[in-house]
């Protein structure tokens, strides 16, 4: 037999050549073994195409999953916390789903494509845990990774974008909706869907049309501002919308060696996403315990005084006299749209309610001199930058 | 006759680097070596002219880098430089192989079981939290239960709050895991025979037990525990071969004043009244000192170098006992040039670079091991092969190779007789065999080959069956129980009288620890102040 060869650099996404193309900064890292850009030629710019007109992020690694079959439904509400019964065919879900002791194994979003039909995307790869988790369901499940493209097209026009690829229905399309059109022989999936908090959509398409796609698209937008984007915008913008972001803001259970470094989802504000009025998921009975018995952690929003930002911060009771150490900034950035100095922590209970105040110990450096300051910090319980555009259906023209 | 402070009989690594920290102490130390080169089983020979020999152990990641650091090794030559990746060659033509890359490891893992690639994950995180566990205890001596001793409490209830730290369903994991074969522990986590098989090898590596033997899966942690600049499970080769390691730490030792003898080989220890006195040498001459410490197995130093009736009678019986079995052989081959592997696609980053192993079932890995019940060499046997010349510039003429083969199992001794000359060559054969299967070219570059069988070993080197451990890393002899349940701490039931080999706590491997941890303990009772570095520890 011919010996086979696996590629063991870097993989390329459909839509590389495009990328490639507007880079002009050649700053690429590793997303679950694709090349991914970081930035593509400056990303401050990049950050406010998603504010201010319309960024299109690459998310063609993110790991996708399809799950079908009589049991499909039953089998993802034993897997994820929430009630998947109430996301009908159509809908999207943000979900979490825990090992047995309610520790959180990663948290990805489950699109209802057709009745009984689902795809689960997340940002870590779990095949082994969710083919064990599906021993006694009559289910199917399948890698289709790189069996599909997709962008993310995030900003306050995007909605115009997308209207002039004549996308019927593109209108009634309500946030967490998707839909399906036909273009270009195939079959382009349209979720209002993402991960900037503004007003924007995600599309799924079969990777051979992914080019066309991209030409389409790009073609649509160029009245209306539309950029490429890499990683770093990106991961501005989510923190303004206070979503997490894996191994950062939480470990996935099965990397984590240590224990206690692990959070159940009570323990990173997702008490929202956890159900226990429906039937057996699995982390149950530890959730449950841990609600009677209280959590340890709670992750809290700050919004910290001053504009020194506070990257790795430990975070404290009180300013000085008899402060305790409670916690970490876990990500942190200076907001350009909010004009704040913002920050997601993890701190011990019973600190960090919302409207409490604690303490930030924040180390800057000016001109290669290192200076410390102790910022007072508010818990905030909204998300920083929740437009109003976000949720409007139909959406605003910009 | 001379007189010492000090004592160490065998110049292996272990046996340098306790004479390095005594020396550091101030003590007048004499480290003495039977054989015309230092080392033991860390050595660099040229058996084949301007070929250098790692002919013993051959890769080196456990080395203490706390003691590397102390002892400054780097000042007196030593190097180790990380490789990368193993290949298993599969009956049917195929390979399975693992990369240094994650992603790579992870893309050649899906190719052979997607459940399994992402399966890896969980694999190595509670492995990892084994390692953890036990990395800790590496430069620490081993509690002693009984003892109320506010040291051996002091280490008892660290020892405990590192359990508890773990957490009630992790502490059921930790006890599961130190009892249960390695087979099994793999069927929890893979489904592909080949992938269980390539990890498999690390349980039963220098152990007379099978994959399917209870204990195997703590002998894992011999193989991933050690790490190349903190990237622990990561193996390096010794810069100039595994004899550097040894060659630096004599620097050590000669930097701090002490001397290394070979050509010295201990006949006898002197007790009298039950306290050592010194050595006699196998020359007749006599040394003395008020402290021995003996780097040889246990077997060999209380069973050969000593007097029964100068020991406790039940301590004799238990080294009698001591499982300390020949299991592993090993084939030092040099080469006219770099074999090809016609499985591997052409200019593959494997060739040369990965841990190449030729058996890629876990029946095949049984099997091999039932060889060695039926007191044999195994037929179909495991094989750990690397080629370090490929990396390390030093070690063969450019374009020509030395590969190292670790071979199992290979028993000390055929059907309970010794070896026969034909039987040597049949065990050559098997090897070479079974590597031409996937190398059409590989016999005709051969240029010469150095075959060991335990025996050789033993009678080589000096280790007991030439069992590459010093005694099985099973759960009975290790900890406090190693070697000898009461005697844990280095101390032999003579005084004056110390051990310092791999027949001690933590065990096996060129880790160099049970020397260090020895050196501690011999500084304690002479009341002088201690040199040898703590572990880094890893909060």
């Amino acid at each position: 037999m011919t010996p086979v060869k696996i590629n063991t650099g870097r993989l390329r996404t459909p839509f590389y050549p495009r990328l490639a193309e507007l880079d002009c900064l050649n700053t690429w890292h590793n997303w679950a073994g694709y090349s991914s850009p970081e930035a593509l030629y400056c990303e401050d710019m990049e950050y406010f195409a998603i504010r201010n007109s319309t960024g299109v992020f690459d998310i063609t690694p993110m790991t996708k999953y399809r799950i079908t079959g009589p049991d499909a439904l039953d089998y993802l509400n034993r897997l994820v916390t929430r009630d998947m019964r109430k996301i009908k065919p159509g809908r999207v879900a943000y979900a979490i789903w825990c090992d047995d002791q309610g520790q959180v194994i990663d948290d990805g979003t489950i699109f209802h494509l057709r009745e009984g039909e689902y795809r689960l995307c997340s940002q870590e790869r779990h095949f082994a845990w969710l083919t064990t988790a599906a021993i006694g369901f009559d289910v199917s499940i399948k890698e289709e990774t790189v069996e599909i493209a997709a962008l993310a097209v995030q900003g306050p026009t995007s909605y115009s974008v997308l209207k002039n690829m004549a996308i019927d229905g593109l209108d009634a399309l309500k946030p967490f909706g998707l839909m399906h059109h036909q273009i270009f022989d195939t079959e382009l999936m349209i979720s209002r869907t993402g991960f900037t908090g503004d007003l924007g959509y995600e599309l799924w398409i079969d990777p051979d049309k992914a080019i066309d796609l991209w030409d389409a698209l790009f073609e649509a937008g160029k009245l209306h501002g539309i950029k490429a984007i890499g990683t770093h915008a990106l991961d501005l913008a989510r923190k303004e919308a206070g979503y997490l972001a894996p191994f950062e803001d939480f470990l996935p259970a099965e990397t984590t060696v240590r224990t206690g470094r692990t959070r159940s989802p009570l323990e990173i504000g997702m008490e929202w996403l956890v159900d226990f009025n429906k039937d057996n998921f699995n982390g149950r009975r530890a959730l449950l315990k841990e609600k009677a018995e209280g959590s340890n952690w709670r992750l809290v929003k700050l919004d910290i005084e001053g504009n020194k930002t506070a990257d790795h911060s430990f975070i404290y009771s009180q300013e000085k006299n008899n402060s305790e150490e409670i916690g970490f900034i876990t990500s942190a950035t200076w907001s350009p749209i909010c004009k704040q100095n913002i920050a997601l922590g993890t701190v011990r209970t019973p600190y960090g309610k919302p409207g409490d105040n604690v303490w930030v110990e924040v180390y800057y450096q000016r001109e290669m001199h290192w200076n410390r300051v102790m910022a007072k910090a508010t818990v905030v319980d909204k998300p920083f930058w929740f437009p109003p555009r976000r949720g409007a259906t139909p959406p605003a023209p910009f | 006759m001379k007189k010492y402070d000090a004592i160490v009989i065998g110049a292996g690594h272990n046996g340098l680097a306790n004479a390095a920290f005594l020396a550091k102490a101030g003590l007048n130390v004499v480290c003495l070596e039977k054989n015309d080169y230092i080392g033991g089983a860390a050595v660099s020979r040229e058996l084949y002219k301007d070929w250098k020999y790692s002919n013993c152990s051959y890769v080196c990641s456990l080395l203490r880098p706390e003691i590397y650091r102390d002892l400054e090794l780097h000042k007196h030559g030593l190097q180790v430089t990380p490789y990368g990746g193993s290949v298993q060659f599969m009956e049917n033509g195929d390979y399975f192989a693992s990369y240094h890359d994650p992603e790579a490891a992870h893309r050649e893992i899906a190719r052979h079981s997607k459940h399994d690639a992402d399966a890896y994950t969980r694999y190595s995180t509670d492995t990892m939290r084994q390692c953890r566990l036990i990395r800790d205890f590496l430069l620490r001596t081993a509690p002693d239960p009984t003892s109320f001793k506010p040291k051996d409490i002091k280490e008892l209830i660290l020892l405990g709050n590192k359990f508890l730290e773990l957490g009630e369903d992790r502490l059921y994991e930790t006890l599961r895991f130190w009892t249960m074969s390695v087979a099994d522990y793999l069927d929890e986590y893979f489904e592909k025979d080949v992938v269980k098989t390539a990890f498999s090898g690390s349980g039963i590596i220098g152990t007379a037990l099978g994959i399917h033997s209870p204990g195997t899966a703590y002998v894992l942690l011999h193989h991933y525990m050690g790490d190349v600049d903190g990237n622990v499970g990561t193996w390096g080769f010794a810069r100039g071969g595994m004899g550097a390691v040894s060659d630096s730490l004599a620097g050590a030792v000669q930097a701090y004043g002490g001397e290394v003898r070979s050509e010295a080989g201990v006949d006898q220890i002197i007790v009298k009244h039950n306290r050592v006195k010194g050595v006699a040498l196998e020359n007749g001459e006599e040394i003395y000192a008020p402290v021995v410490v003996s780097n040889m197995d246990v077997k060999r130093t209380f069973l050969n170098c000593m007097d029964e009736k100068d020991l406790p009678e039940n301590f004799y019986k238990r080294v009698k006992n001591f499982k300390i079995r020949g299991s592993s052989g090993k084939l030092n081959i040099a080469l006219d040039g770099m074999p090809t592997f016609p499985a591997l696609p052409k200019g593959s980053e494997l060739i040369g670079n990965a841990d190449m192993h030729f058996i890629d079932s876990m029946e095949r890995m049984e099997l091999a091991y039932d060889d060695w019940k039926d007191g044999t060499w195994s037929k179909d046997p495991y094989i750990d092969c690397t080629i370090p010349s490929a990396v390390d510039p030093t070690m063969t003429p450019p374009g020509k190779h030395f590969m190292s083969c670790f071979v199992q199992y290979c028993p000390a001794q055929i059907e309970g007789r010794a070896w026969t000359s034909e039987e040597r060559d049949g065990f050559t054969k098997s090897v070479i065999d079974q590597i031409s299967n996937y190398s059409p070219d590989f016999k005709d570059l051969i240029l010469h080959v150095e075959t060991r069988t335990p025996q050789d070993i033993e009678d080589q080197i000096g280790i007991t069956e030439g069992n590459i451990f010093h005694g099985e890393l099973t759960m009975d002899q290790l900890l406090f129980n190693r070697p000898v349940p009461g005697y844990a701490q280095y101390r032999a039931p003579v005084n004056g009288l110390y051990m310092c080999g791999s027949s001690t706590h933590p065990g096996g491997g060129v880790m160099a620890a049970p020397g260090a941890n020895a050196a501690r303990e011999i500084l304690y009772d002479l009341k002088l102040k201690n040199t040898v570095p703590e572990n880094f520890g890893d909060d």
